[in-house]
């Protein structure tokens, strides 16, 4: 059977080739891969005394860069702490003493993981667990104490008032 | 009154049993046509004439629509956006409802209505005119030659097309955020590009629209192969064709979200 090239074959033809170029304007342009495929990482732990709105896929950055994932979070029922699964890339290596904190960033508050580099000559490895770490900052908390500091410095401010005359 | 209670409640099951039973006949019959594909892949020819007609007769709709959703997504989302000051998420928020929700249900949709309609109306009237019965007279199978090939046009073609619109749909988001607007061009791709992950939420796209496309395709050939071969059962089985993909789309896409974006 020989093939006839027909201007249906040809419209066809630039069907597919709109959507694929479609598929690869949106894989290029609009989405990015994820670039901490399993295999190419190491995990590490670190309890938290409380993670606030941590959530799993949360990054875990160092000096800004997104250098790995958290990937699983869990209670522990003996402490009674967050324990916090990192996924890191393998290009990046921290030393042992390397402190965890959550920190927020963006403008609708997501959480992330920071780590900051200590000065020890040993580099965390798999399943190695960070002990240095600080917790979620609550902000309930965080308003508690500034009451309660205002409340304690201005004694009288707020007794004036009604001191008065 | 016991009477008409009962006869309702015949009626009911009546209706019942009947749906259960084309259930379970569709479901033979696309078994049927997996099993029949082979034809399509010995001639090749047959599935890009189908794919011709289901794919590329409804890239007009196709674009034009997801133009013009990416055109309101951008004027909503910048509306709503703007409130809490943030309106460089638009990039986020258009390319995010496209590529998870829109792009694959309402290109699906349109499909149904535009390629689903057809292949119900032209296998209806084939059976219709006996050129189905022809065909077994001639010893071809008519699910092999007729319907197989529909089949995989229709299923090839359903992703190409979403995909197609959900890039004209962020096109058209980025017209009106960005041309139009004024939102910062910069910050309107690159926080598209932080937020939406390849895997995650383009390749679960796809996937959403290949199953789209099998429902819709299926639902189609099945009404025109089991529609009644008059002027009136084929008209009845076009409409059905319509209504029961467009409430498949909705129901599998339900049934997919809940699978795919659980606790990301």
């Amino acid at each position: 059977m020989t093939m006839k090239k027909t201007t249906l074959d040809l419209w066809v033809g630039l069907f597919v080739a709109a959507g694929l170029a479609a598929l690869l304007f949106l894989a290029l342009k609009v989405g990015s891969f994820s670039a901490f495929e399993a295999g190419k990482t190491y995990t590490v732990t670190a309890s938290f005394a409380n993670i606030g709105g941590l959530k799993v896929r949360a990054p875990v950055k160092s000096a800004g860069v997104v250098v790995g994932r958290v990937t699983d979070i869990r209670f522990d029922n003996t402490t009674y702490e967050a324990v916090v699964t990192l996924s890191i890339g393998h290009p990046y290596k921290f030393p042992t003493d390397t402190t965890a904190a959550i920190m927020t960033s963006g403008l609708l508050g997501e959480q992330y993981v920071a780590l900051e580099a200590g000065g020890s000559e040993k580099m965390l490895s798999n399943g190695d667990r960070i002990r240095l770490t600080q917790g979620a900052i609550v902000l309930e908390d965080l308003i508690g104490k500034f009451l309660y500091s205002k409340a304690e410095e201005g004694g009288g401010g707020g007794a004036r008032p009604a001191d008065g005359p | 009154m016991p009477e008409t209670l009962i006869t309702l409640l015949r009626h009911l099951g009546g209706r019942v049993i009947h749906s259960v039973w084309r259930l379970g006949m569709a479901t033979r019959f696309f078994a049927l046509t997996l099993l029949y594909s082979g034809t399509c892949v010995r001639r090749p020819h047959l599935v890009v004439k189908e794919i011709f007609s289901a794919g590329v007769l409804s890239l007009i709709i196709i674009l034009v629509s997801g133009l013009f959703v990416g055109m309101v997504l951008g004027l909503q989302g910048f509306e709503t956006l703007q409130t809490y000051g943030s309106e460089e998420a638009l990039g986020i928020l258009v390319a995010l409802s496209l590529v998870r929700e829109l792009g694959p249900v309402v290109a699906a949709l349109l499909f149904a209505s535009r390629a689903g309609s057809a292949m119900t109306a032209e296998i209806g009237l084939m059976k219709a005119t006996e050129q189905i019965a022809a065909l077994e007279m001639m010893a071809v199978d008519p699910i092999a030659r007729v319907v197989a090939p529909r089949f995989w046009g229709g299923v090839i073609s359903m992703p190409l097309l979403a995909a197609l619109f959900s890039a004209m749909g962020i096109f058209g988001g980025y017209l009106v955020g960005v041309v139009l607007i004024g939102v910062d061009e910069g910050a309107f791709w690159s926080q598209m590009q932080a937020a939406v992950d390849f895997r995650d939420d383009i390749l679960n796209g796809v996937i959403k629209s290949v199953v789209f496309g099998v429902v819709v395709t299926v639902i189609a050939l099945y009404e025109g192969y089991d529609a009644p071969p008059t002027a009136e059962g084929v008209s009845r089985a076009t409409t059905r064709t319509v209504v029961s993909s467009s409430l498949a789309i909705l129901a599998w896409d339900f049934v997919l979200t809940s699978f795919m974006f659980r606790g990301v």
